[in-house]
Order: structure tokens, then sequence, then C-alpha cells
């Protein structure tokens, strides 16, 4: 089941998929159905903690230049950061180097405390895509990722479907991929993951209480490239749809 | 709809939280001095130009009176002991974004005491979040003073007591950043809702606590926040 929350006319809505690739609609709960332009996508569930992973695919870590690690490397964000599908997304015209990172997002489903691997997974609801903008200027070496760099107002899109867990048999073999512009500049499979999915909430929960809502943005493969405003960025991982988003200017937001 | 740590409540009445707690590093002239031999070398290189933020997870919300475990994996090492930071925390009031020095507590709803709880870390270049993300380690309260209460935030004395011996005094008068200018320079980046906490920053030395011992914290009109912190499983 793969379900979406968007406003439509007043009111929030649960939709579903309709039509065809071709030409994508969404079918709210009253029946109604409409073209996925003409709704506004929110995150697809009421999120509660951000949690992100740093440098989990074996190719991105060795492309910024990082070494092998004994412990994941995770950073929590706020929720101000979060964003909808076709949403857009500043940036400040100031930078040099914002890029994508399109990653599999973990929906915790059911509380989590010191759980063991071997039942990690029962505590897990459903799935979605998240592109998870960073600002390179503004890292500094303090609490690294800093905040300024990587939770930024509207900088961490979630969509567009939250997808049951039944539904995704695999989690560990998912191909993701990126496209500026139409051009595809990133790929990767989460079976690359060098912390999996199993080990992350084994790991996370042995200190923190897991709730559900809370997301595990579990990390992005090699092929992030710069982004300008008017780029067109959409994310996709297989059986999860395709994740939009503009890249916008500073003027847009009266800056 | 008041938040939740597990199953407590975690509600300052007249104002709701949010849940979302964020902490300053490095923003008292006490915490950047100790740290200033160091600024200028690997890793760090050079010292933090804009403020430099952290989350305190839901899960580390606790409220006045509960008791906050000090992790098994330390509580049977003699030594084993954590670290407590007496913070102002500014409860936001109306969203807070892009906003001006001169107009930044115009968006303050009022203020409270932070305990923001930590396992020590000598390293803050990217420190493991199990330092600092785990549960009940943010006790806060006892309540919000609402702004209009407090005549200058940024000049707010907090008393650290372990066990009833003072440990620590720290003033607002020597953030590094002052309330309004803090709230500016986050809001630039990073929008604030209501209820949204940002505890402004932590004197350094912090003052430690092991297992048995009661930590209380008292700011002039803010109240009194007293935690116990015991043996986890205890």
């Amino acid at each position: 089941m793969m379900r979406a929350r968007v406003a439509f006319a007043g009111a929030l809505h649960e939709a579903t998929p309709h039509g065809s690739s071709a030409e994508p609609q969404v079918r709210l709960a009253d029946g109604r159905v409409l073209g996925e332009g003409e709704v506004v996508w929110l995150p697809p569930f009421a999120p509660g903690t951000v949690i992100a992973l740093g440098l989990n695919y074996a190719d991105h870590a060795k492309e910024l230049a990082f070494n092998s690690q004994e412990e994941p490397l995770v950073f929590l964000k706020g929720p101000g950061t979060l964003l909808g599908h076709r949403g857009a997304t500043r940036r400040p015209a100031d930078v040099k180097f914002m890029h994508y990172e399109c990653e599999l997002a973990v929906i915790i489903g059911r509380r989590a405390q010191r759980v063991a691997r071997a039942q990690a997974m029962q505590h897990v609801a459903g799935y979605c895509i998240a592109n998870d903008y960073a600002v390179r200027d503004y890292l500094e070496n303090w609490y690294r990722p800093n905040l300024r760099a990587k939770n930024r107002d509207g900088a961490t899109i979630l969509g567009p479907w939250f997808v049951d867990a039944l539904d995704v048999p695999d989690p560990a073999n998912l191909d993701l991929c990126t496209f500026v512009n139409g051009t595809q500049t990133q790929r990767g499979n989460t079976r690359d993951l060098i912390f999996d999915i199993p080990y992350l909430i084994e790991y996370l929960s042995s200190f923190m209480t897991l709730c559900p809502g809370d997301v595990i943005l579990t990390g992005t493969p090699e092929g992030v490239v710069n982004v300008m405003p008017g780029d067109e960025v959409v994310c996709e991982i297989d059986g999860l749809g395709r994740l939009k988003n503009t890249i916008v200017a500073d003027a847009a937001f009266s800056r | 709809m008041a938040v939740a740590r597990g199953e407590i409540p975690v509600d300052t009445a007249p104002y709701q939280l949010s849940g979302t707690v964020y902490g300053t590093l490095l923003n008292h002239l006490s915490a950047l001095a100790a740290m200033q031999d160091k600024m200028g070398l690997p890793p760090y290189n050079a010292p933090p130009r804009a403020p430099v933020l952290y989350v305190k997870p839901r899960n580390t919300l606790a409220m006045c009176g509960d008791a906050v475990a000090v992790p098994a994996a330390f509580a049977g090492e003699e030594n084993a002991e954590l670290e407590v930071a007496a913070c102002l925390g500014i409860v936001i009031g109306r969203t807070a974004c892009n906003v001006s020095e001169s107009r930044a507590l115009d968006h303050v709803a009022g203020f409270l005491i932070v305990n923001d709880v930590s396992v020590p870390h000598p390293n803050y270049y990217r420190p493991s979040i199990r330092y600092k993300a785990r549960d009940g380690f943010c006790p806060l309260g006892p309540r919000v003073t609402a702004r209009s209460e407090i005549a200058n935030p940024d000049a707010l004395i907090f008393r650290t007591y372990v066990d009833g011996i003072l440990k620590q005094t720290m003033s607002t008068a020597d953030l590094v950043r002052p309330v309004a200018r803090l709230l500016a320079d986050v809001t630039e980046f990073m929008t604030l809702a209501p209820g949204d906490v940002l505890a402004a920053g932590a004197a350094a030395p912090a003052p430690r606590v092991r297992a048995g011992q009661t930590v209380v914290i008292e700011a002039d009109a803010l109240g009194t926040l007293s935690n116990p912190f015991v043996a986890a499983g205890a």
C-alpha cells in the first residue's frame, strides 16, 4: 500500500496512486481523482525524530575522502527542514556547492528500546524516499555536520509515498538514483550500505528509544553534484516512486 | 498537544512545548576560552563562525523530578560520570524566520531551565549522538516563565548544585551571542516554531555527576530544576 498526505480544497487528505506513469494522478480517500500537480504534497507521515546517516555508502565516503568507521556517523535534524514532494528548496546566492542526497528513509512503526538485530525489522512500519540537501560552503568542523549546512529550512524532502514495509520485501537490495533536469547524476543500491537497517535500529535503540514516526535516513551513494536555481531534481528508489524538488533562488523568499 | 518521552508528558502550562529542543555549542565565553588553544588546530582548523547547534531529540526530554539514568556501560566503572550543563532555554512564541536582532525578542514566549546532560566527550569535531541523545538526557522546566516577567534575559544567574554543594555559577551576561543575537543568527538558516526551545549555551567546565547524586539548577525568576541521577536499570 502506498499512501500520501496531501492538501486539497481546504483540507488534508490521504491519497493513493492513480493513473499511469505517463500521467500520474492521485485518488483521495473521498473518491476525487486529481493530477499530481493539483495537490500540495506533505511528508507522507507525521515525522518524529529525524535521524540521518553520514557517509554510509563506501563509494560516497571515498568520494569525500573519509576513512573507514567504527561507529555509524549519525546526526539529527529538526522538523523545520522537512518538505514534501514537488516543493521548492532555496539555494542561497552566495554558495558555491549545494548538492542533493538521495536516500532510503526507514520509518519506525513500533517503539524500539534495546532491540536486537534479529528483531529489528519488526519495528519498521515502512519506507519513503528522502532527498537530504547539503550546503557544503557552510560546513564547519564543529559538531559535524553542523545544522547550518544540513538542517536548513526546506532542505530535507520526504515522499512522495509512505510505502508499507510488507510491500518492500528486500529493502537491502533497492536501486536508487537521482536525475537533475532529466540527466542521471547519481546511482547506487542499498546493498552497499556500510551499516544496514537492522544494525542501525539495534545501534540507535541501544541508547535512544525509537518511537512511531521516527525516521532514519540511511545515507547516500556517490554522485552528488552542484545544483542551481531552476534545476529540477528527481530522486527515485525501486518501488517507492519518484520524489521531485525544484531549486529556487533567494528572491522567492524575499532574501 | 503535549509531547511525550515514552508516556511521560512534557508540558509546561501555560505554554505547550513542540518537543523540539536545540542546543548551542560554545556560546558561553568560558566554554570558548576552554577550547581556545585547540581552535586553530586540526581537526577544527578555525573557530566557529555561525552558531553551532545540535538537536536534543524527544526521547531525551524529561521533567523536573524525573530520574536521569547513568548508562550501564559507565555506571559499572569507577569515575563513571556524566556532565550536566545549565542552560537558558528560550521558548519560541511566534514563528521566527530570519528575524532581526532588534525584533528577535518579540518572537519569544518565555524562558525555562534546560539541563543539557552529556557523556563527557573532549572532541567536538564529530561526536557520536550517543553522548547527548540518550533517553532522559534533557530535563527542562520546572515551568515556562513569561518573557514579560524577565527584565533582561542576558543577565540571569544559573547556579548548579550537586547534592547540595554549589558546583557552578553561570551568567547569561557572558554569552558569546546574547539571546537576541543568537535568535537572529540561528533563524537566518533555520525557522523556529512556537513551542521550540533553543538552549543558549553552557559554561565550562561542566559539573560532573555520578549515579546516586541529585542535581539542582536554580536561576533567578525561572525556578528550580531538580533531577536525581540513578544507575541504569536501578
